[in-house]
């Protein structure tokens, strides 16, 4: 059996040797996965473990597990019933995926299909928010809704939202709508269409792909926002569920890691399903938004 | 391959704007409806930018011009701001909370970065290999990349590496007494830092996106010469993706300078006043944080931010300038 050059797999199969490596590559893929899976299977465990068994044990799963720690997590975090936390995140989480959609679609639109004055700028600038640290915009924006009266709504969480201030979605739908077809949008325009009509019924159904990676991706990153709650919420019933979970740990930093673990694990749950519901959507566009253009 | 230069987006317009072609204009077009078209295009541009402009302006322009302007004045929030010129950053030098918040988060960009690039890459060429299961193990890795930097991370890395808990006693099986990772102040620094390799996920997936465009042949070629897998590594793969290497740098760099959950998380209760054991975990946002917004001094807190931007900028510059020494840019990619 002699390969061509060029076609590598087919001597790679029959040789000794290659077998050798599979086997390599498949315990170093492995141990790689265990380091990387350990954590999250560890709060998994621990979560079902009685509280004062949690630190000091190296079990990974608990021998017989009990749900106490769950139970009395639903007695609420003082005297706030625990759903409380998780609706607000929602309403955030939520509400900005509907913002990050709708607007960065929009500008996504601008950039890639029309042609008009000042657009290289201005996707320059764009560009350059990207890069853009936070910190730099956090005291005058609070100084902003603070004369609004806005603080300690959800206002400043989500208002950025609606203005497709989150760069990196707009670049990456950017990205999407500039592959699409032109001739698409020619054949409409012929037709006497619009650019409204062309967006919303042509470019944006195609678009999809691109539309739910970001809609994934910025639920997700709502969820896990800490800093902006911290920063804007101050009255416990609105808190969000990060910010649940570190009021839970700055009170009783010994007494019960049986229930932070059990409320870490429940913050978790939303992001891990859907990261096993979406994983290829995720992480095409992870692999994309920086590469193609 | 040669887009990776973010700041040098491929926007086809100025080219082509210029030439208006691409629509079917029945016989030669009066030069006022072309520009009436133009015009008509401006305003449609426009009018779908209207919400990002809004954005820009308001919360992110204007903001920074705020934030430059109370960089030189004392601002409490609630008296109006008084100037002070270069007082706030004066006395950002004197100020040993400061210069400690500097050093730990220089620390980490130095050390975290190139440790979760490195891993990064390791894995990624482990994965190139076309196998069995191989988009299985490029999923699960990313995981780590979108719960790394929640709360809920940062307290199961607490409990992962309390004293006498699961690291500290796994590696006392190896013969390691440790003793504490997060309560000592010279090793809760490494926590953090393995939290960021952790994450590597995200990278990987950039660097895998990069390594399958580098053509079989050339390794075929080298292999023929009789390069070693170190010399093809040096010779071939790091070349041929180090435009993607500099993506990854970048973008993990300003990252790493931003670090603000995971470190007081991890520092533990009472965080937002204490910056974990000796102030070994007091990451610069931190303090920043703190200065604002406890103790509310919302000048020094924009000075701060300024010198954050300028640390950032600067180090980007040199990136941006070294690159030709070592950025690859194919001509005319594939």
């Amino acid at each position: 059996m002699s390969a061509p050059a060029g076609t590598v797999r087919p001597a790679r199969a029959a040789a000794p040797g290659n077998r050798l490596k599979s086997v390599l590559w498949h315990a170093v893929a492995l141990a790689v996965l265990g380091v990387v899976l350990y954590p999250v299977i560890w709060v998994i465990g621990a979560s079902l473990k009685p509280g004062d068994e949690i630190v000091g044990s190296l079990e990974l799963l608990p021998t017989d597990p009990i749900t106490d720690n769950y139970e009395r997590l639903a007695d609420g975090i003082a005297g706030i019933g625990i759903e409380t936390f998780f609706v607000n995140s929602l309403v955030v989480a939520v509400g900005s995926v509907i913002g990050v959609l709708f607007s960065c679609s929009l500008a996504a639109y601008a950039f890639a299909r029309i042609r008009f004055a000042g657009r290289n700028l201005l996707f320059t600038l764009m560009i350059g928010t990207l890069l853009l640290p936070v910190h730099v915009l956090l005291v005058p924006q609070y100084v902003l809704f603070q004369k609004m009266e806005l603080v300690n709504t959800y206002v400043p969480l989500l208002l950025g939202k609606f203005l497709a201030v989150d760069a990196f979605f707009v670049f990456l739908m950017v990205q999407f709508m500039r592959n699409l077809p032109k001739e698409l949008d020619e054949a409409a325009r012929i037709d006497g269409c619009g650019h409204w009509r062309i967006y919303w019924t042509i470019v944006l159904p195609l678009s999809r792909p691109a539309l739910i990676t970001s809609a994934i991706f910025s639920f997700i990153w709502a969820w896990n926002d800490f800093l902006g709650p911290l920063i804007y919420l101050n009255e416990p019933e609105k808190y969000t569920v990060s910010l649940g979970l570190k009021m839970f740990m700055d009170q009783d930093s010994l007494a019960d890691y049986g229930g932070m673990v059990a409320m870490s694990m429940a913050a978790l749950l939303p992001v891990l399903l859907f990261f096993l519901a979406f994983q290829r959507h995720l992480v095409e566009g992870a692999a994309t938004s920086g590469l193609k253009g | 391959m040669t887009s990776t230069d973010i700041s040098a987006p491929a926007v086809d317009g100025e080219e082509r704007g210029t030439r208006k072609t691409g629509r079917p204009a029945p016989s030669p077009a009066p030069a006022a409806t072309a520009r009436r078209r133009a015009r008509r295009e401006t305003l449609a541009g426009y009018l779908f930018l209207s919400p990002w402009c809004i954005g820009i302006l308001l919360l992110t322009l204007g903001p920074m011009l705020v934030s430059l302007y109370l960089a030189f004045t004392d601002y409490n929030l609630f008296d109006s701001p008084r100037w002070v010129g270069l007082r706030n950053f004066s006395e950002m030098f004197s100020d040993d909370r400061w210069w400690q918040s500097v050093k730990v988060t220089g620390v980490f960009v130095l050390i975290a970065t190139p440790l979760k690039l490195a891993v990064a890459l390791g894995v990624a060429m482990l994965l190139a290999r076309p196998r069995k299961g191989q988009g299985f193990y490029r999923s699960a890795f990313y995981a780590p990349s979108l719960i790394g930097a929640s709360v809920s991370i940062g307290i199961v890395w607490r409990a992962l590496f309390q004293d006498d808990a699961v690291v500290d006693r796994s590696l006392s099986l190896f013969g390691w007494s440790g003793g504490g990772w997060i309560g000592d102040p010279d090793w809760s620094m490494p926590t953090l830092i393995v939290l960021s390799a952790w994450q590597f996920g995200a990278p990987m997936v950039i660097f895998l996106a990069g390594l399958k465009q580098v053509p079989r042949e050339l390794y075929e070629a080298a292999e023929v010469d009789g390069a070693g897998a170190w010399r093809r590594f040096r010779s071939i793969t790091l070349p041929m993706i180090s435009p993607v290497v500099f993506f990854n740098l970048l973008l993990e760099i300003i990252h790493s300078f931003q670090i603000f959950t995971s470190a007081l998380v991890i520092a533990g209760p009472g965080g937002g006043r204490a910056g974990g054991p000796g102030d070994s975990l007091l990451v610069y946002t931190w303090y920043l944080y703190e200065q604002g917004f406890s103790n509310l001094r919302m000048g020094y807190a924009s000075a701060m931010a300024w010198m954050l931007l300028a640390g950032i900028a600067v180090v980007t510059a040199v990136l941006f300038w070294s690159q030709r020494r070592w950025v690859h840019y194919e001509e005319g990619g594939r």
